[in-house]
């Protein structure tokens, strides 16, 4: 894919100013090269006796990282076009691109549009007086989550024996709320995968395979993967629906609602051919729509086919973007037997998203995931189905108001990834990574090491556990489960009381009485 | 929770299958289930029960599973994987018939409904009658014969990988959307029954297709090609092909195709890149 995904834009004399620059200081570098070496996108070379910087920097930090004298710095630099509010500096190079490409522009990893961000208008409570906060470190708070269907009721008969009326589907404990979003081998390398997969076995979570069938080398983390079925149905086998421990049914993805997948025949090296079951460099497009799924009654029959195929062992889930209809589309869903329900927000990541559709479709994680727990709760469904909710969850902070907003279980792609290494910079459409991460080529991808990445992983996910243990303890709560939708434990402190309200949290300085 | 037969006893536990009415027959390799038995409410037997019996049949050694009297119960024969085994249709089965196949082989003596085959991986499924809508949806592998008529949406997205070329023989004719987003493997179209002056398929054949092959006996007119979709010629390898997928079919039901190469008419993308130039991956 060199030429395209080296372009810059440069046909015809018009040349796109550059953003970034690697400064190198002459003084300390010790002229080995290291960073021309590790550069992909070929930003940085050597001429003569200096190392300078060529076009095509991407700010993704490698050359800086990897300096053994630490002599380089990346500049942003400064608007090169007149100043202009509205038409702004993105707007014009988008404009100046596509009049040299006539192409459609691609962008990777979640929305970069400065969105206001909800979750960072929203206030935790916490525990004082008539509620005592209970310490975690000497006091057991429970993080044991389940996925899948609950719909068991457990009642006492007059003869003091209990018992279970209605079925409990198969469902899957975790030892915390939260699980490792769908990330496919083809946008992602095979080394960053099983390290995804090993951080998830050894934290006992689930981590989501993305779609494009599972390696037959990772069968050994089936019953902790989540596999997913999407519209291309790459690699998915009999086989390999009976070794995972969850299915679930792509409808959307939140960086790109509507829209379908497309990997290009560049991707497609061997390996992923293999798992996906394709010709190596034909394009692998995931067509829009299901071409079995035109409504809710034929979303039934793939759920229950699903289930029919792997003989009701998994819970079976479905997976939509964050659109504005979500609370409908959820009820139906749930309607049409799905035993867990994942929404994803607008901000969520992709390996591949026209910008179009990532910058402007969608809503986000926070209002989607408050009126589907409402809407679910009114309708007498809500105890039916494990709700999950992803797009864009940074931080503890974010899972933790997340549940308090209806999730059951909050899953996270960018995060993990940025463990890893990823500095976000935008780039995972173009295949040229230069940390190893969304990329086939075998030189980069062997710059992950899987067995250091799982654990930055586990850490990462572990120390968001220690810290909803904190949160829950302040709180004086002693089980995640009953922080799930308990948004009087949350206040609203932004500009706009029309958002709290249809998310039903309160305004900062409401109290209970 | 009732049994009313012993019989099948051995294999379909009543706790396993729930609260149906068990009726099962043993001979020899082959079992013979009642797919229009009813429990003692008077219902039919639903899909969950059926297809529960009929896993615990494969778990079996037999080799045949006959099925008589099937009313409409959905996804029979889902996920069978054993080359072995051949499950026997009698009456019309539901939508969704052998979902997932990979490996088995299934027979309907009847009509079949909406998404035969879909997503299977390897096998084989003949019909004896019309087999409808989106017919071999996300097919891989394996091969599914129809004697009569499909509806709209077959062979689509099919897809090849390796030695595995999933094949689609109609006899009859088929609806519009033939071949749709097609990623590899052949669908042929005999024609039997077409109408004189007509065309045995529908409109936008092919629409967004980028690998495999549509062979179909008849006349197609331009107009009824989706986009992306182009003529090709018939070549030698592609009569091979057909001798191979005719001979098959004329097994499977006992009848005569003629071989009149010419007058085949070969539908394939125009590219089998369709994203190229699409998109501008320039940083913004």
């Amino acid at each position: 894919m060199s030429d395209v995904a080296l372009s810059n834009g440069t046909n015809k004399g018009y040349r796109l100013p550059e953003r970034f620059r690697p400064i190198v200081d002459d003084t300390s570098c010790k002229r080995c090269r290291r960073c021309v070496t590790e550069c992909s996108y070929r930003a940085i070379d050597c001429v003569g006796d200096h190392i300078v910087a060529t076009d095509g920097c991407v700010a993704c930090g490698r050359c800086a990282a990897f300096c053994p004298t630490g002599s380089i710095e990346i500049e942003t630099i400064p608007n090169q076009f007149p100043p202009h509010a509205n038409f702004t500096e993105r707007i014009r190079r988008g404009i100046m691109s596509q009049a040299s490409t006539g192409g459609v522009l691609l962008s990777s990893c979640g929305t970069d549009v400065e969105h206001p961000v909800i979750f960072d208008e929203l206030l935790l409570d916490a525990a004082q007086v008539t509620n005592p906060s209970i310490d975690p470190l000497r006091e057991e708070i429970e993080t044991i989550t389940f996925l899948g269907r609950r719909s068991g009721k457990l009642t006492v008969s007059e003869k003091d024996s209990f018992s279970f009326i209605s079925e409990i589907g198969p469902v899957i404990a975790m030892d915390m709320p939260l699980m490792i979003g769908h990330i496919s081998l083809g946008s992602v390398s095979y080394n960053v995968q099983k390290a995804l997969f090993t951080a998830a076995k050894e934290l006992n979570i689930v981590a989501g395979s993305g779609e494009g069938g599972l390696h037959p080398d990772f069968y050994v983390y089936a019953d902790h993967i989540n596999s997913e079925i999407a519209s291309g149905r790459f690699g998915v086998t009999s086989g390999y629906l009976n070794k995972v421990a969850a299915v679930e049914i792509k409808i959307g993805q939140g960086a790109k609602p509507g829209h379908g997948g497309h990997l290009p025949g560049e991707k497609v090296t061997d390996l992923i051919s293999h798992t996906r079951m394709i010709p190596i460099g034909t394009d692998a497009l995931s067509p829009y729509p299901h071409h079995d799924i035109y409504s809710i009654e034929d979303l039934q029959q793939l759920v229950s086919g699903l289930k029919e195929a792997t003989e009701y062992r998994v819970p079976i889930g479905v997976k939509i973007a964050a659109t504005h209809n979500v609370a409908a589309v959820s009820s139906g869903i749930v309607r049409a037997g799905a035993d867990f329900l994942t929404i994803d927000g607008f901000r969520g990541g992709t390996g591949s998203s026209p910008r179009i559709i990532r910058d402007h479709a969608g809503m986000p994680i926070e209002v989607a995931v408050a009126v589907v727990d409402r809407r679910l709760t009114e309708e007498g469904l809500r105890n039916r189905v494990a709700l999950c909710a992803g797009g864009s969850i940074r931080s503890s902070a974010d899972m933790i108001k997340c549940i308090a907003l209806g999730a059951d279980v909050v899953m996270t792609c960018t995060a993990v990834l940025i463990a890893i290494g990823c500095h976000v910079c935008q780039q995972c459409h173009r295949g040229l990574c230069s940390w190893g991460i969304a990329t086939q080529k075998p030189e980069l991808t062997s710059r992950v090491d899987p067995g250091l990445a799982a654990m930055r992983v586990k850490n990462l996910l572990s120390a968001w556990n220690e810290e909803l243990k904190e949160v829950l303890g302040a709180m004086g709560i002693d089980s995640v489960e009953s922080l799930v939708g308990n948004r009087d434990r949350l206040r609203h402190f932004g500009a706009n009381p029309r958002i709290a309200e249809i998310m039903g949290v309160k305004h900062v300085g409401e109290g209970w009485g | 929770m009732k049994v009313k037969e012993s019989s099948f006893e051995e294999v379909v536990s009543a706790h396993d299958v729930g609260s149906v009415v068990v009726n099962g027959v043993i001979k020899g390799d082959m079992i013979i289930i009642r797919a229009d038995q009813r429990d003692d409410l008077g219902h039919p037997l639903d899909f969950h029960a059926l297809n529960a019996m009929i896993r615990k049949a494969v778990m079996t050694d037999c080799r045949r599973i006959v099925l008589e009297g099937v009313l409409g119960q959905r996804y029979v024969g889902s996920a069978a994987s054993r080359v072995d085994l051949k499950i026997e249709v009698h009456g019309t089965p539901g939508n969704n018939l052998g979902a997932f196949l990979d490996g088995s082989t299934i027979e309907v003596f009847g009509n079949a409904q909406d998404l035969t085959g879909n997503t299977m991986n390897s096998g084989r499924i003949v019909v004896h009658g019309n087999a409808w809508d989106v017919t071999g949806l996300a097919a891989r592998g394996g091969r599914i014969l129809i004697r009569g008529d499909t509806g709209y949406r077959v062979g689509i997205h099919m897809k090849e990988y390796g030695g595995s070329k999933p094949a689609i023989v109609i006899g009859g004719t088929a609806k519009d959307y033939l071949g749709e987003y097609m990623a590899g493997g052949s669908v042929v179209v005999l024609g039997f029954g077409t109408r004189s002056g007509e065309s045995p398929v529908g409109h936008n054949i092919g629409a967004g297709m980028h690998g495999g092959g549509i062979l179909v006996r008849g006349t197609v007119s331009h107009h009824q090609l989706g986009r992306g979709a182009v003529f090709g010629e018939v070549t030698e390898d592609d009569t091979q092909k057909l001798e191979e997928l005719i001979t098959d079919f004329e097994d499977a039901f006992k009848m005569e195709v003629p071989r009149d190469w010419r007058a085949f008419s070969k539908v394939c993308p125009n590219t089998y890149r369709p994203f190229s130039g699409h998109y501008d991956p320039t940083l913004i």
